[in-house]
């Protein structure tokens, strides 16, 4: 029914997507599986004929649809065509009744004399009929959901049902995209939706199944494809396929060249230097549930996941940049959250993911991003006037700090003074380091620091945290989706799924370890040195 | 239970205040009960249908609509041009809002437009934008009436013979719609036919929530990605709301003018918006939720306010200005404490609705513990 033929795309002259092709046929369930940036938004996003796509100079390859091509300027074409979507976000209006969700915009409505005078909008909602249809809908998927209860008063799995049979009804709906649908739900919610979906099947309606609960992925798919690094490295039948096969294609890649991790032996280890214990963070988009680890002095622990999944969190609840609770405690005493300046004051220091937002003074020159947070905790570069009741800064000071850090760290620039925002971005992310550094912290947080930088960046970046840990005996806790990059400098490295711990693992663990872990299950029990993982039931 | 009544209190704060406060007023006041009666009958049908005008822009998502000072504006001059044309009575009332209207529904689609790129900023961008157009009003009425608008009638002109006078007499369709049809109980009389108008009024807007246009209002106020996501024309149906308040403000303009009988012609408009807002805000709405009982809640216990507190002050304190002082400070403060709860509530809605994922050593599941903020 559905059929993409040599599918590419390329972002700015980045390749994100390229020479994909499946098929789907009716009644079938596909299983899209894939990484982080393996290009499975994209192939949404193109299927649906999102602006973006268009704006960005179009894509390679064709989308048919029953052996015609199909080529949609806007998702509303895609949903005339009968191809739905629930996205992993909800769009449902709160206030509204699961019937005034499922019907939004497509209400039945009753005509009345005002229609002549000043158009269809005046006629008024015929809300029995609206229930009949409401009902159809949520009878054909087959799930128990008051259609008269507010989605605001809703169980997140019913507000998942509300979206789905939004889509079915629409008569002519023939495929449905699922974006991570059950990523919210419970054990029991998710198989429900399972059953829904079977039911759907064989309704004769074809689902494209995008999950990283490879799981689930197993027991519903019919065929299974995967994609890495915009690549579609293996299209199956379910049959044929293990779990472990599975977690293996999708983080791929082998371990090139050698780990520069510390030999086993020589890895710190003893007492708790960190100890984070039920921490949860509210970060929208990286919401971390229930987290407790430890981290010894002078390792660099590493921290993994999906996106989402709610790596970043860690780091950001931790420093008290997002409302956060559980308890940290750093050397024996605790840390109080949601107070950043008590987190920084701990000897604490965090390196952002959001270089540009958070960690950069954009319009000020280096000198200025060195020293700036430094003057505020550690009087750097400060001098004291009248005994100390006033504090004068020292532009000398904080630019003989900032040049021995750009001397240090490599950064390439015309001078000191020079504009941030003005620089690249492996340059930036050196001044990000250097402004941390400048805080001599005990331990540093550092997330996603190869973000957005090219390779030899990367390299340097990486050489520089390894460094720190080595000549200072910086504690380093370093987040990052790449799992390459952790397993090359990190000594234990924590995979976080679904806002919890799913393990630690050792760098040297086949990849398949840390796939498995990742898909929300697998080996919890080779789990090296890690405390008994709190993961789910 | 207990914590349902609570919920109620809360909820009803702002009218139970005032309805102690009055409580305490009256007496003191020692105003006698019918005169009072016959004062609120009177006001209520004066101004109702002005606070009603507020209600679809705060459905659709808009707030208060600081930008019906443009609708009452507009029904100035259609109140200004018939006392010129001499029109009396009802008809003149009629051709009044005749008039008026394409100026109302011009000017509130200009409102909505402007209102469009300012997202989320449309209560001061409103309160501002009334200013600015009072400027064109303004212009409009101090030089382009006698010049360029022809007017006939010299007692309406100032004494330089272009521009209109600070008062004009609307000695023609003075309470030509109240006194269209007064019955009396039990000494009161009621002005029936206005409210009969207001009646028609909230019928329209029961009516108009359970059409699609309304439902659409509902969905975009409510969240407007999602509804233009479902394909909701979002930017028109927020244009039609603003627009259609803009109209409603202008007749309740002219029914309050025709009410009071003189048109202040520089001033009247613009206490318009302030008092209309403090009396929806006073009958216990919110920036984002306002009902027909709110308006008539409010019309009343503003009012009450209104008559009785300068009278109260006067007894208590022996000065009549401490009175009127409170009600300035209560009309405005109530304005600005609104706004701050408004702002205050939403803060915990989102925290309340993100509570399922805060301190969560269960997963995700069931109903939310606490659904309600």
């Amino acid at each position: 029914m559905l059929s993409l033929r040599g599918v590419g795309k390329q972002y700015n002259g980045t390749r994100v997507l390229e020479g994909v092709s499946f098929d789907v046929m009716p009644g079938q369930i596909v299983g899209l599986v894939g990484e982080n940036g393996a290009g499975k938004t994209t192939l949404m996003r193109i299927l649906f004929g999102m602006g973006v796509i268009a704006e960005t100079g179009g894509y390679e390859g064709s989308v048919l649809l029953d052996g015609r091509e199909v080529r949609f300027k806007s998702p509303f074409d895609a949903l005339a065509a009968g191809i739905g979507m629930v996205h992993q976000e909800f769009s449902l209006i709160p206030g509204f009744t699961a019937t005034e969700n499922i019907l939004l915009n497509r209400e039945s409505t009753r005509p009345n004399i005002l229609v002549d005078l000043f158009g269809d909008r005046m006629s008024v909602l015929d809300r029995a009929t609206m229930g009949l249809r409401s009902r159809k809908a949520i009878e054909r998927l087959g799930v128990p959901l008051d259609p008269d209860t507010q989605v605001r008063e809703m169980p997140v799995g019913h507000k998942q049902f509300t979206e789905i049979a939004r889509e079915l009804d629409r008569e002519q709906v023939r495929l449905l995209v699922l974006d991570e649908p059950s990523a919210v739900l419970a054990e029991s919610e998710a198989e429900t939706l399972l059953a829904a979906m079977r039911k759907l099947a064989e309704q004769g309606i074809a689902i494209v199944f995008i999950s990283h609960r490879l799981r689930e992925v197993l027991e519903v798919a019919d065929k299974v494809v995967v994609l890495r690094d915009g690549r579609l490295v293996k299209e199956a039948e379910n049959e044929s396929l293990s779990l472990r096969d599975l977690a293996s294609l999708m983080v791929g890649r082998s371990f090139e060249g050698s780990s520069e991790a510390r030999r086993p032996a020589e890895r710190p280890s003893g007492a708790g230097f960190l100890e984070v214990e039920g921490l949860w963070v509210d970060m929208p988009g990286e919401t971390v549930r229930d987290l407790s680890f430890s981290v010894a002095e002078g390792e660099i622990f590493g921290i993994g996941g999906l996106a989402g999944q709610g790596k970043l969190g860690v780091p950001n609840g931790v420093m008290g940049l997002f409302a956060a609770g559980g308890s940290v405690r750093l050397g024996g005493e605790a840390v109080p959250l949601n107070a950043p300046r008590r987190a920084l004051e701990a000897g604490m220091a965090f390196v952002s993911e959001d270089r540009r937002g958070v960690g950069l003074l954009l319009d000020e020159g280096i000198d200025w991003n060195v020293c700036f947070s430094a003057m505020q905790l550690r009087d750097l570069a400060v001098r004291p006037l009248l005994g100390g009741l006033f504090k004068w800064r020292s532009d000398s000071a904080m630019r003989a700090v900032a040049e021995e850090y750009v001397r240090a760290l490599d950064i390439k620039c015309t001078s000191v003074r020079q504009r941030a925002g003005n620089l690249s971005g492996g340059n930036q992310q050196k001044v990000c380091l250097a402004k941390a550094f400048a805080l001599e912290p005990r331990l540093l947080f550092v997330s996603e620091p190869t973000r957005g930088i090219d390779v030899g960046a990367k390299r340097l970046v990486l050489d520089e945290i390894r460094r720190v840990n080595r000549e200072r005996g910086t504690t380093i806790v370093m987040v990052s989706s790449e799992l390459e990059e952790l397993r090359l400098i990190c000594d234990r490295i924590a995979i976080v799924d679904e806002g919890r711990l799913a393990g630690i693992l050792a760098p040297e663990a086949p990849v398949e370890e840390f796939g498995l872990l990742m898909s929300g299950l697998g080996g919890r029990a080779a789990a090296p040195g890690a405390p008994a993982a709190p993961g789910r039931p | 239970m207990k914590s349902k009544l609570r919920l109620l209190l809360i909820d009803n704060a702002v009218v139970l205040l005032f309805v102690a406060i009055i409580a305490v007023a009256i007496p003191i006041s020692a105003m006698p009960l019918k005169y009072l009666a016959q004062e609120i009958l009177t006001r209520l049908g004066r101004n109702a249908f002005l606070v009603l005008a507020l209600l679809l822009p705060v459905m659709a998502g808009m707030g208060l609509n600081f930008g019906m000072v443009l609708g009452a504006m507009a029904g100035q001059i259609g109140l200004i041009l018939v006392t010129d044309w001499n029109v009396v009575g009802i008809s003149g009332v009629m051709l009044a809002a005749i008039i008026s209207t394409p100026v109302a529904l011009g000017l509130g689609w200009v409102c909505g437009q402007v209102l469009n790129r300012a997202k989320g900023r449309e209560m001061v961008t409103g309160y501002i934008l009334g200013f600015f157009m009072n400027g064109i009003y303004q212009l409009l009425v101090l030089y382009a009436m006698g010049m360029l608008i022809p007017i006939a009638t010299p007692g309406i002109l100032l004494s330089r013979g272009y521009g209109i006078r600070n008062m004009v007499d609307l000695i023609g369709v003075r309470q030509s719609l109240d006194k269209l049809l007064v019955v009396t109980v039990a000494g009161l009389k009621l002005p029936v036919a206005t409210y009969l108008v207001i009646a028609a009024m909230c019928a329209f807007i029961v009516w108009f929530r359970g059409t699609k246009l309304g439902q659409d209002m509902r969905a975009v106020g409510q969240d407007r990605a999602v509804a233009t996501a479902s394909g909701i024309p979002v930017e028109r149906t927020r244009i039609m709301a603003i627009m259609i308040s803009t109209l409603l403000a202008c007749y309740g303009q002219i029914i309050f003018l025709q009410n009071l009988g003189t048109l202040n012609t520089y001033n009247s408009h613009e206490q318009t918006g302030m008092f209309s807002i403090a009396a929806l805000l006073i009958g216990g709405a919110s920036v984002s939720r306002a009902s027909i009982p709110n308006v008539i809640a409010g019309v009343v216990l503003f009012h009450l306010m209104f008559v009785v507190s300068p009278i109260a002050g006067k007894n208590l304190i022996g000065s009549a200005q401490l009175g009127e002082f409170f009600r300035q400070f209560i009309s405005y403060g109530i304005i600005a404490v609104s706004l701050v709860l408004f702002s205050w509530k939403r803060k915990a809605d989102v925290a309340a609705s993100r509570e399922a994922l805060r301190g969560g050593s269960a997963p995700a599941s069931g109903p939310s513990k606490g659904g309600r903020a």
